[in-house]
């Protein structure tokens, strides 16, 4: 029941660090993952997949599985085709970008181990996947494509035979004559990047029930999924069923970070198989078949190479990305989005007067990649910070004095980015002083500088990082993806007074729910906990994006605003003609409706009851609809650019090649914080899963495309120990667009993390010569750098 | 990745499980902390058609100090290794390397016996045996043997026990007064399996270590008891020099197995420093 | 092989008595057959200790044990322990520092975390004797993979529980 004070403080919740409203529920085992869910008559799905890079399937024999204990029905992609369409993952600016057909289950030709050939569907996981060990197929094995280079020898055999040539895009981004600014400038250091294929690694692995309900035709998709509403209209195109009849649900999802955002052809085929026996289908892969099958992502090289002139400031920057993705470009983002980003992010903190950048991205028979948190722009950072850092050792200039050199300032914003992405305000200067202030740098420089004496190697870097948050529709639509960038809220104003919220955002863990709950219980004037805050159900909530590009707050948060703002007007538009007082003059806090000097006039309770279920007596024309729906997405701006930095202090044992990690820093700017408990721990899961990526992770296939890290002893993921206490701090730089302020958060801690080792590295070896040259550092990477 | 379908025996003493096990006649796997076996189940690399549960055989249990020996039960779990006082008076070697074993949740569970018969070469424990000189008792229906730790560990995951075979104890010599003993491992993680490790036992005398045992682990076949630091160590006075130059001999014994950790000469280097650390800490405290 | 077994076991204080198949792993028993869906399957191949549960009073991998293995045991889920109150000091510091955020760790994390609280309070685990440094309680959590938090305010948690049941 909402209470009513005399003379209540204004209560401000947006800013505060206030814990979530789930966080009871899941830690005492309640929450709700798609595997906990079970349906009447529901199947269990286990895939047969291919044991070989590249084949073509010569005959499938289904018998003997079919025949096998507690199987219902074995499925093989010819059969799945006829009810299934293929993902062809296109970008309408891009034509020439071929992607092979990706079928839900294989037909004819399979192009990566793993690729899923056919579907067992049986009373048990255990079942199925026992008799898919009964189907029995002939294949003839084709030449795989396992490298970049393989790729794109001339003569190279495709990786799909529905490809002419195996590079799927060549995109140039030049501006300024960069040739000639190399020629003459004072110092150029040059320099060849690896990043090494990864992939996310969710706790709760992918997952989904399909649930085809043949009578009246509708579908319905439990899913563990990040954008409910993009696998509605994926579901609904591909099976040919009206949209409006396809219903995605995310329940509780245990952990994304992009893993789960993209179309899967094995999730496409537990749905097509629901639809095809008319019973649920039960998917959730194991996590072999997380390591396997899970998009990958990042595997990159850069030849990067940046010119200076004597004083150290960038005259000009050169980078040279190969990005080596999949066998098929993802669905529906496509697998080009990571590669373009880590060259259009190279440079982007700096004034650069030349800039050429190319990106290539080539097919192989692996994994499809896509999209993975922070997307490439962590690649076009630790290039961008190591370049400039090898160029201050040249020159002998201090690492934070380069930066301060060549930041850009108030002076140089807005600006258009050589690679063509727009910058508003900025405040790359501040966060370095902050940051060196909270780290202590000249301390632990000196630190530094006292046990190299003694043959103890430490090293001190830093990653500035810009990053694009909020994304609006001009990321995808002139693609022609078929992903809204719009976020929506919906409000209801229920009969005790207390508030629901439906959001087109979802929710992994991040804490956008209560933030957005924050913003709506503050302008209404009620406690938080009168708010409720409902996601992830695409029949039940406003239609928008989800999570991705970091929008929760930045977007959803606007639209809760938005939202919340013309509920209040309505309130008070009806406590108006109520309380026969001019609307302007009412304010809505501590839970009633109020006057200027603050005396409670009515409750809000009662208001809320007297517009439910009194109409009666309100005057006939006033208005008693206690419900409204705002949706938004960036106009003016295409994102919200946000920036940051971050640092790493860490220690190399020369003779071993170990890494210890001894402390990390990160001063970052999203703009308003609306609730810094959520934001802090976001930045440092961020930060170590980028801790991660630049020292363990790595999805290492051999020269037959056969994946060597398919479990989770082969491929490493941080655990507590290692990892160091990361220190967080914030500059607020509101976003001019919203009303908010809020730019998105989610990403920059996996963004700069990498950056900052690479930099530490770098200074760690430079003094005995060595330059780190491939990510992720292992202590075999670390001593070949040293050379022996 | 559910496990295939198996048949599952839980007798209640020694005999009747080696009774299974000659029934089976190889068919049959022995489950006791199930540490090893159960992922390997849920991965179908194993499909053995029966489970022979030993959990319930007491006599398999306990540690006791045995005359000049410790006797380990093989049915005795890590956790119990780790919190004994008799290891931690008798087996200091075993007492460090205990806390290296995988986490907790596996040293609840994992068993001593379990981790030798296993025989994974990087396995700490397997390490320690051969360091420490022990012996391992294998009983069948027809017969019972004992082989020394050193001969036991043949290949990676390969030991002397036959199938029919089970290892019922360990007897490990205790601490001498004047033994000394080091470990260092290697690993990305805590945790992990090392990449290369050393475990030794040597007496510490005025002259310094006599009778070296250091065992190199984690990137041989099988644990290399190092022949070069045993013969290099005695009657040498250790400084970082002479550690160096041993090092670098039982480098060179070394045959390292290449893995996604690194080739031969990354290993070689690796243990290179981790010998030389390890034999100035033993010789010097 | 249709093979099932017959087992009797507690769980959560319940006695059950029923059959299971030879090969089913105990949380596919707990949460399956039980409806116990709080501990959950990460890897089952025992690293990631999503699964973790208590048997006969010790925290182990579920997925690395069989239901049949279980039989005469007592074992206690996060269902259970959560509602006898043992770990609300506990459970409230994670939230209070944000150490949950998609949940699905922390079952296995929160068990590991008690018994980890329970060992130090006897003085193990640590190498003075008195109460554990954090890098002591890191290694300690090392057996439970969590992705979102990056470890720090879980840390954070069992640390300020530890010195908070050390004063009382």
């Amino acid at each position: 029941m909402p209470r009513e004070e005399q003379n209540p403080p204004s209560e401000t919740l947006i800013g505060k660090p206030l814990p979530r409203a789930e966080a009871r529920r899941l830690g005492a085992g309640r929450g709700t993952y798609v595997d906990d869910i079970s349906l009447p008559g529901m199947l269990h799905m286990a895939l047969l997949r291919s044991p070989y890079a590249h084949a073509r399937i010569i005959a499938i024999d289904t018998t003997g599985a079919a025949a096998a204990p507690g199987v219902h029905r074995v499925i093989t992609g010819a059969e799945m085709a006829g009810v299934c369409q293929p993902l062809v993952a296109k970008l309408d600016f891009a034509p020439g970008m071929i992607s092979a057909p990706q079928h839900a289950l294989a037909v004819d030709e399979v192009a990566w181990q793993g690729e899923a050939v056919c579907a067992v569907l049986a009373a048990s996981r255990a079942q199925a996947e026992d008799a898919a060990e009964l189907i029995e197929v002939s294949w003839r094995e084709l030449p795989v494509v396992a490298t970049p280079a393989a790729a794109l020898a001339p003569g190279a055999p495709p990786v799909h035979s529905a490809l002419e040539s195996n590079l799927a895009l060549e995109m140039p981004l030049s501006s300024g004559d960069v040739e000639a600014v190399f020629e003459e400038a004072a110092v150029v250091v040059e320099h060849d990047f690896a990043f090494g294929r990864q992939t996310g690694v969710s706790l709760e692995t992918r997952a989904l029930i399909a649930d085809w309900e043949p009578h009246g035709r509708s579908l319905k998709v439990h899913q563990s999924h990040q954008a409910p509403f993009q696998m509605q209209d994926v579901y609904a195109r591909h099976l040919d069923l009206p949209e409006h009849r396809v219903r995605v649900i995310a329940p509780d999802v245990g952990g994304a970070f992009g893993v789960k955002l993209h179309a899967y052809a094995d999730e496409l085929a537990a749905v097509a198989a629901s639809v095809m026996t008319g019973r649920p289908v039960k998917y959730v892969a194991d996590r072999w078949e997380a390591l396997l099958a899970d998009i990958h992502a990042r595997e990159m090289t850069v030849a990067g190479r940046l010119a200076l002139d004597a004083e150290g400031r960038i005259v000009g920057l050169s980078v040279d990305v190969l990005s080596a993705v999949g066998a098929y470009s993802i669905y529906p983002r496509t697998s080009v989005g990571e590669g373009i980003q880590a060259a259009q992010f190279a440079g982007l903190p700096y004034r650069v007067p030349a800039f050429w950048g190319r990106v290539r991205v080539v097919y192989q028979n692996k994994a499809p990649t896509g999209a993975l948190r922070a997307v490439g722009m962590p690649v076009g950072c630790a290039v961008t910070e190591t370049l400039l850092d090898m160029g201050a050792v040249r020159l002998g200039l201090d690492a934070a004095e380069i930066r301060r050199r060549n930041y850009l300032g108030s002076a140089d914003l807005p600006a258009k980015s050589p690679g063509g992405l727009e910058l508003g305000p900025l405040s790359l200067d501040a966060c370095l002083e902050k940051l060196l202030v909270r780290m202590d740098y000249d301390g632990l420089r000196r630190q530094q500088a006292e046990l190299r004496k003694k043959g103890i190697w430490r090293g001190i870097g830093l990653a500035t990082f810009v990053e694009q948050t909020g994304v609006g529709a001009g990321l995808y639509g002139p693609a022609g993806v078929r992903v809204s960038a719009q976020e929506g809220c919906t409000l209801r104003l229920d009969p005790s007074g207390l508030v629901r919220c439906t959001t087109s955002v979802t929710d992994q863990g991040q804490g956008t729910l209560t933030g957005i709950a924050q913003v709506v219980a503050e302008t209404l004037g009620v406690r938080l906990e009168e708010v409720t805050v409902e996601a992830g159900d695409g029949g039940a909530t406003p239609y928008g994006g989800g999570t991705w590009a970091s929008r929760g707050l930045a977007l959803g948060g606007e639209a809760g605003l938005l939202a919340a703002r013309d509920l209040r007007a309505r309130i008070l538009v009806a406590a108006g003609a109520l309380l026969q007082r001019p609307a302007d003059s009412l304010e809505l806090a501590g839970g009633a409706i109020r006057a200027a000097d603050g005396a409670s006039l009515m409750a809000l309770s009662e208001l809320a009851r007297i517009v439910h279920f009194r109409q009666d007596t309100l005057p006939p024309d006033a208005g008693f609809e206690m419900m409204v729906s705002r949706h938004f997405v960036p106009r003016r701006t295409p994102y919200f650019m946000a920036n940051g930095i971050q640092a790493s202090y860490l220690e190399v044992d020369v003779e071993t090649g170990q890494i210890l990690l001894l402390g990390h820093w990160v001063v970052d700017d999203c703009g308003r914080v609306v609730n810094p408990l959520q934001v802090d721990e976001q930045l440092r899961g961020g930060i170590v899963q980028g801790l991660g990526a630049v020292l363990y992770e790595h999805c290492i296939y051999d020269d037959q495309g056969q994946l060597l890290t398919g479990t989770l002893a082969d491929y490493m993921v941080p655990l507590a120990s290692e990892m160091p206490d990361i220190d967080v701090a914030h500059v607020e730089t509101p976003v001019a667009e919203t009303e908010l302020g809020a730019k998105g958060v989610g990403e920059a801690g996996m963004l700069g993390a990498p950056g900052a080792v690479w930099t530490a590295l770098h200074d760690a070896l430079a003094p005995l010569g060595g330059v780190p040259r491939a990510q992720p550092f292992t202590p075999a990477r670390v001593l070949e750098a040293l050379g022996e | 990745m559910k496990a295939p379908p198996f048949s599952y025996l839980r007798p209640e003493d020694l005999d009747a499980a080696l009774e299974v096990l000659a029934a089976h006649k190889g068919d049959a796997v022995v489950l006791a902390g199930g540490q090893s076996l159960m992922p390997s189940l849920a991965l179908r690399l194993a499909r053995p058609a029966a489970l022979v549960d030993i959990n319930r055989i007491s006599q398999l249990t306990g540690i006791e100090l045995r005359g000049d020996r410790v006797r380990i039960g093989a049915l005795a779990r890590h956790c119990e290794i780790a919190q004994s006082d008799l290891v931690a008076s008798h087996l200091p070697l075993l007492r460090t390397a205990i806390g290296h074993v995988g986490h907790r949740g596996v040293r609840n569970r994992g068993t001593f016996g379990g981790s030798l018969a296993n025989g994974d070469p990087a396995a700490e424990l397997v390490a320690c045996a051969v360091a420490l000189d022990a012996t391992v008792q294998l009983r069948s229906l027809r017969d019972e043997r004992r082989v020394a730790a050193g001969d036991f560990f043949q290949s990676p995951l390969e030991t002397d026990r036959r199938p029919d075979e089970i290892l019922t104890e360990v007897l490990v010599p205790a601490r001498r007064p004047d033994e000394v003993f080091g470990f260092r491992e290697l690993s990305r993680r805590t945790g992990d399996f090392a990449m290369v490790g050393v475990a030794a036992r040597a007496r510490l005398l005025e002259a310094g270590l006599r009778d070296l045992r250091l065992v190199v682990f984690g990137c041989e076949a099988r644990p290399l008891l190092s022949k070069a630091a045993a013969r290099l160590v005695e009657g040498t006075p250790m400084d970082e020099a002479s550690a160096r130059q041993i090092a670098a001999a039982v480098a060179q014994e070394m045959d390292p197995m290449a893995d996604l950790a690194g080739d031969a000469s990354v290993k070689r280097r690796q243990a290179r420093a981790l010998v030389a650390r390890l034999l100035m800490e033993m010789a010097h405290g | 092989m249709a093979e099932r077994i017959e087992i009797a076991l507690t769980v959560n204080g319940a006695a059950v008595r029923t059959s299971v198949p030879a090969r089913q792993h105990l949380s596919d028993f707990l949460r399956t057959t039980l409806g116990l869906t709080g501990s959950h399957l990460g890897c089952e191949h025992g690293v990631c200790g999503a699964c973790s549960v208590r048997l006969d009073g010790c925290v182990v991998r579920g997925c690395l044990i069989l239901a049949a293995q279980a039989d005469g045991a007592v074992v206690e889920t996060i269902e259970g322990v959560a509602e006898s109150g043992e770990i609300d000091d506990l459970h409230d510091a994670f939230i209070a520092r944000n150490a949950y955020q998609c949940g699905f760790c922390a079952p296995g994390m929160l068990l590991t975390a008690a018994e980890v609280l329970a060992e130090s309070a006897g003085g193990a685990g640590t190498a003075g004797g008195g109460l554990m440094t954090r890098d002591e309680i890191r290694a300690a959590l090392s057996g439970n993979l969590c992705r979102c938090t990056g470890y720090q305010a879980i840390l954070d948690a069992v640390e300020a529980v530890m010195l908070s049941r050390a004063k009382a």
